[in-house]
């Protein structure tokens, strides 16, 4: 732990904490709360079409038919989903938020290259890495009917974005958010009590209804894998800032939010798929970062190990 | 062969003082239900149906199937004043703390007749959009998102809200509004009821009224 505190400390000193900085300007910043977000006009972001806009017709049925699965993954693309988890769990109002990493603020920036595989990625590649990592499951083959419908719903909600052009707003809002001292993992314990228990339950494992879930488990056997961008504290924390407690984004401090993102992500969680049998090589390999606890020792255990999850 | 028959003996003793208090014993929470505690407080009832259904003319809710840990806190509000009601105020004091607990208790396992959906608004109707998707441009999720889906209610701090009268729903939207009811959790109701226009308030009122009880397995 101590290690990892260290390490995270000298990192964030010399860099965007390895993670490459986004070239956004601010985003907007303290979105105030809704009231007030009701009375500011001129929003600083990309509006989407409005879901009524969806046009009739086989397009518009496709189109729908990626907001579902978007909506409501296990259901709709139970094939490929290994937790339960849907994909507006993190990209809220069904991938239209600001600062919920939002389909339109995704869809134009692809083609990229990214260091996470080392090679370049499309918009289908990186979705699949999505069913990988973040839902637990198997990669959809990129002309399944479930690819070609998230992808279809992603470019019609960039109607009229530009291409090739980070807009504000997008991803979530990581570019020079810091934590003022260093994330601490009894601080996150409290303000997990205080702020996220009320939705997630005491033992973070979400609430389940007829087998649904209304509230996503944070960790556990049927969260995200170690694998997946919200197990990296910088992600974490910038999705709670904006977007947690749910509709009451941006009332937690950002010590706040950082230190509940560590005590989040020092929790087990599934083995990342590309595990080879040695947590440290793993560490190595893929996680070789301070944004990353996978592979290091929290309240006396080492994350990632194969026993670790029961 | 005497001294275990004095264990067993103190043993039944022990329990009965422990996990069982006297006063908790003598709660008849069917009987106050039917016919009141004697002292002041009503037949539940009476308001609130025989089969604890609410009464959709005068606002009542309905209290059957509704989380016991909720059912108990919206009575200790009421009798502690966190929750303000004229008629329930006066109710809820007139009950013991353990007359309460019983009472939410034996709502809580009642079962709530089973209802089929009426006239149910379009998927795209405001009201329906606003229950299931909510208007994130002011802030506001939709209702299922925490209440469950169709409404069904998640544990102790998000009440069911199918089988709820239109009127009722309307009334308490309107109340964290004012501002005149404030006992919700994290101030989330608060927070996000002071978006809502009246039409909005009486369009999500009227989707969830007129949802089937239990909700479709299958509900948004």
């Amino acid at each position: 732990m101590k290690y990892v505190l260290a390490a995270f400390a000298f990192a964030c000193g010399l860099t965007a904490c390895t993670q490459k900085p986004a070239p956004a300007p601010a985003p907007a910043t303290a979105a105030p709360v809704p009231k007030a977000v009701a009375a500011a006009p001129a929003p600083t972001t990309f509006s989407p079409p409005a879901e009524s806009a969806i046009p009739a017709g086989p397009l518009g049925d496709v189109i729908r038919q990626g907001r579902d699965i978007f909506t409501d993954t296990p259901t709709h693309a139970k094939a490929y989903v290994g937790n339960g988890l849907s994909c507006s769990n993190c990209h809220l109002d069904a991938g239209r938020q600001a600062n919920s990493a939002p389909l339109w603020g995704a869809y134009g920036v692809y083609p990229q290259y990214r260091k996470k595989n080392g090679k370049v990625n499309t918009f289908g590649e990186r979705l699949q890495g999505c069913f990988r990592f973040s839902m637990n499951g198997k990669a959809p083959p990129l002309d399944s009917a479930e690819m070609v419908a998230l992808e279809t719903y992603a470019w019609w909600m960039a109607t009229g974005a530009p291409v090739g052009k980070k807009l504000p707003g997008a991803g979530y809002p990581k570019a020079g958010f810091k934590p003022p001292q260093p994330p601490d993992y009894a601080r996150g314990e409290t303000v997990f009590r205080n702020n996220c228990a009320l939705c997630h339950g005491d033992d973070g494992l979400g609430r389940q209804v007829a087998g649904r879930n209304v509230f996503p488990p944070l960790w556990g056997p049927q969260s995200f894998n170690w694998g997946a961008g919200m197990h990296q504290l910088d992600n974490a924390a910038a999705f709670i800032k904006a977007n947690m407690p749910f509709s009451r984004g941006n009332t937690l401090s950002d010590q706040d939010a950082w230190d509940v993102a560590m005590y989040m992500d020092a929790h087990e969680r599934p083995q990342d798929p590309r595990f080879d049998g040695s947590v440290g090589e793993t560490r190595r390999k893929y996680h070789d970062t301070p944004m990353s606890l996978y592979g290091t020792e929290v309240q006396g255990h080492l994350l990632g190990s194969p026993t670790g999850m029961h | 062969m005497f001294r275990p028959a004095i264990r067993r003996l103190f043993g039944i003793v022990a329990l009965a003082g422990i996990g069982m208090p006297p006063a908790a014993l003598a709660v008849d929470a069917a009987a106050i239900a039917h016919a009141g505690n004697g002292r002041g407080a009503a037949p539940c009832m009476a308001c609130h149906g025989a089969d604890g259904a609410g009464q959709a003319a005068a606002d009542n809710p309905r209290l059957a199937g509704l989380d016991a840990a909720y059912l108990r806190k919206q009575l200790d509000d009421f009798a502690s004043g966190t929750r303000s009601n004229p008629v329930m105020q006066p109710m809820a004091t007139a009950l013991s703390e353990d007359e309460r607990h019983a009472m939410a208790t034996y709502y809580s396992q009642l079962p709530l007749a089973m209802k089929p959906a009426t006239a149910l608004p379009a998927p795209d109707s405001a009201g329906a959009v606003l229950a299931t998707r909510g208007d994130w441009s002011r802030g506001v999720p939709g209702c299922v998102q925490c209440h469950g889906p169709g409404g069904s209610g998640v544990g102790a701090n998000f009440p069911p809200l199918a089988g709820q009268p239109a009127s009722y729903i309307e009334a308490q939207l309107k109340a964290w509004q004012e501002g005149t009811r404030h006992n919700d959790p994290l101030q989330l109701m608060q927070h996000l009821s002071a978006a809502l226009s009246a039409q909005d308030i009486e369009s999500v009122a009227a989707w969830f009224a007129a949802q089937p009880v239990p909700v479709a397995e299958t509900a948004p």
